[in-house]
């Protein structure tokens, strides 16, 4: 079977919005969002010894590639690199759709996602995937198995954890808690710059650059600003008389 | 200016962060405001949706939508807006209003902006980014509008409002939308004060140091009258059940007062609490995150501060 997994490519450190084009600043490091890792790891681990392949793929600036080197080096086997100019600033309905268009090209049996993206804190795009891509979500899996063409998921909500079932192809999005991905070996490492490696642009999808991008979003973003502060936040170092001033501090409050 | 919000419920009740997204959307509808209710006890919530500003309530309750799973909502919210042409779709975020709100985006091929803490009335969205460091106004290029709150945004305000007009929506399924199924549910019942409904929380972290030392917060808990809550390190850890744990994988909170012991201020965890009112943490790591969005901080030792303020607190309660 195939197992294709979404990752990204993110900016390393402390953030920054290119004030001038309200976008986030890429031009940095990056790194493979870590949450991505974990989706790599379950893909492994699906895997195991067997025949299935593992492949990777990510929309992203030139340098996404560092990411899928990344992943490659923990055990995928092939990786797929989108990357045009004109796909720059996609939001969700054009990111879905590129990726959707992707993926249709692999007809993996199986589509990964970590819980989230650690710059932009999205956490909802394999739904806008799966639909596009007509085929059953599952989010928030804590843990993951495949029995056949069956596959099964533990999925933790706010109220506890449901078990979900539902035929492949089918779309998953793991939580952070499921494994600890690997290190990449330094075999790994040596290994992955002779897996294959495609980079696909707009075209190559049969994509028109009206539906990518700034074009192709329907979200916007307006101005940036400060965020309100916490008013006259404190800090105080316990000399013994902490449980005093927290104390006072709630009566000033009127919380007791 | 018409605007449809998705109500989630558990059980026999409706889910307070929806019904916020509800108060709020009532300010700002020209009195066109709708919410829709999917699956379990669908028709007997609607009315009181009413009481929270919905004028008309869609309900749909067959036995494909009983189970709480995110793309048979997608068909019938799809429906709904197509039919009643709805400018602008409000949910608050959850593990299951979250891929509804993807999914009907990537359905109706509508703009999505998500983790908003609020919206004006000519529907520009609040949006803090980068670890609450900026905060981003997000707008939409074209209708309809998908906004989706983060949880804790809004209060739920009920208000006099009459008996809805109740309207019954049978949608179509698609075989994608139906093709996964809940096989088994472990619900956690928690124990105490519901943590989401309290107005005090005292949450526990790995600085508690010893899953007994999780007392500390049950005493100062009971004594301000309030619940406790965890991270999601020492629920990892079993030092304390799952029913507790704060945060991304959790419970999202938004009470009057948050008190943080031992507590280092994770993203995981910050997203759960961040939106509460007033915020007290004690850590004895001067450098730990939690500080940067506390309104008071205090660096010390929760083993020798907390006992000392549970007896203060005792004391003048009397």
């Amino acid at each position: 079977m195939k197992i294709a997994v979404c990752v990204k490519h993110v900016p390393e450190g402390s953030s920054k919005i290119d004030p001038s084009s309200k976008r986030l600043d890429r031009s940095g490091e990056g790194a493979l969002n870590h949450f991505d890792a974990n989706a790599v790891e379950e893909a492994l681990r699906l895997k195991g010894d067997s025949d299935s392949e593992v492949v990777v793929v990510s929309l992203g600036p030139a340098k996404a590639a560092d990411s899928l080197r990344k992943a490659l080096a923990m055990g995928a086997d092939r990786a797929v690199l989108v990357s045009d100019d004109a796909a720059a600033g996609s939001d969700l309905v054009a990111t879905s759709r590129l990726l959707a268009k992707a993926l249709e090209r692999e007809s993996a049996d199986l589509v990964l996602f970590g819980q989230q993206a650690s710059d932009a804190d999205g956490a909802v795009l394999w739904a806008a995937v799966a639909e596009r891509l007509q085929r059953p979500v599952i989010s928030q899996a804590a843990e993951v198995t495949l029995d056949g063409g069956t596959l099964r998921a533990k999925r933790q909500t706010e109220h506890g954890y449901d078990t979900i079932e539902a035929p492949l192809p089918a779309v998953v999005a793991v939580s952070d808690a499921i494994n600890e991905p690997r290190y990449p070996s330094l075999k790994g490492i040596m290994g992955a710059k002779k897996k294959p490696f495609d980079t696909l642009s707009l075209g190559d999808l049969g994509v028109d650059a009206s539906e990518a991008g700034e074009a192709g979003s329907k979200t916007s973003v307006a101005a940036l600003n400060d965020p309100p502060s916490r008013g006259d936040a404190r800090k105080i170092e316990d000399d013994g008389n902490a449980a005093q001033a927290i104390l006072d501090f709630l009566a000033e409050k009127r919380l007791v | 200016m018409s605007i449809l919000v998705l109500l989630e419920q558990h059980g026999n009740e409706l889910q307070k962060g929806s019904l916020g997204v509800l108060t709020k959307a009532a300010t700002l509808g020209d009195g066109d405001v709708a919410a829709v209710i999917v699956g379990e006890n669908a028709r007997a919530l609607a009315t009181e949706a009413g009481t929270f500003g919905a004028a008309k309530v869609f309900v749909a309750e067959s036995d494909a939508l009983q189970q709480p799973l995110p793309q048979p909502r997608v068909d019938v919210l799809a429906k709904v807006i197509e039919e009643n042409g709805y400018e602008t779709v409000m949910l608050a975020n959850s593990v299951l209003a979250a891929d509804v709100a993807a999914g009907l985006a990537a359905r109706l091929d509508a703009g999505l902006n998500w983790d908003l803490v609020d919206i004006t009335s000519d529907f520009t969205g609040k949006r803090p980014a980068l670890q609450d460091s900026v905060f981003v106004d997000v707008g939409w290029t074209s209708t309809p509008r998908i906004a989706l709150f983060r949880a804790g945004s809004f209060d739920a305000t009920a208000t006099a409002g009459g008996e809805p007009e109740v309207v019954e929506v049978s949608a179509e399924l698609q075989p994608h939308s139906t093709a996964a199924t809940i096989v088994a549910q472990e619900e956690e019942q928690s124990s105490g004060p519901s943590i989401e409904d309290a107005d005090i929380v005292v949450a526990g972290g790995r600085g508690l140091g010893a899953p007994e030392n999780f007392s500390l917060a049950e005493e100062l808990a009971k004594a301000l009258g309030g619940a406790v809550g965890a991270t999601r390190a020492v629920v990892d850890a079993g030092w304390y059940p799952y029913s507790a744990q704060i945060g991304q994988t959790g419970k999202v909170v938004a009470p009057k007062l948050y008190v943080a012991l031992g507590i280092s201020g994770a993203i995981q965890h910050k997203v759960g609490m961040q939106s509460s009112n007033v915020i007290i943490s004690i850590n004895k790591d001067a450098n730990a995150p939690i500080f940067e969005f506390s309104d008071l901080g205090v660096v010390g030792d929760v083993h020798e501060i907390v006992p000392k303020l549970t007896e203060l607190i005792k004391q003048r309660k009397g």
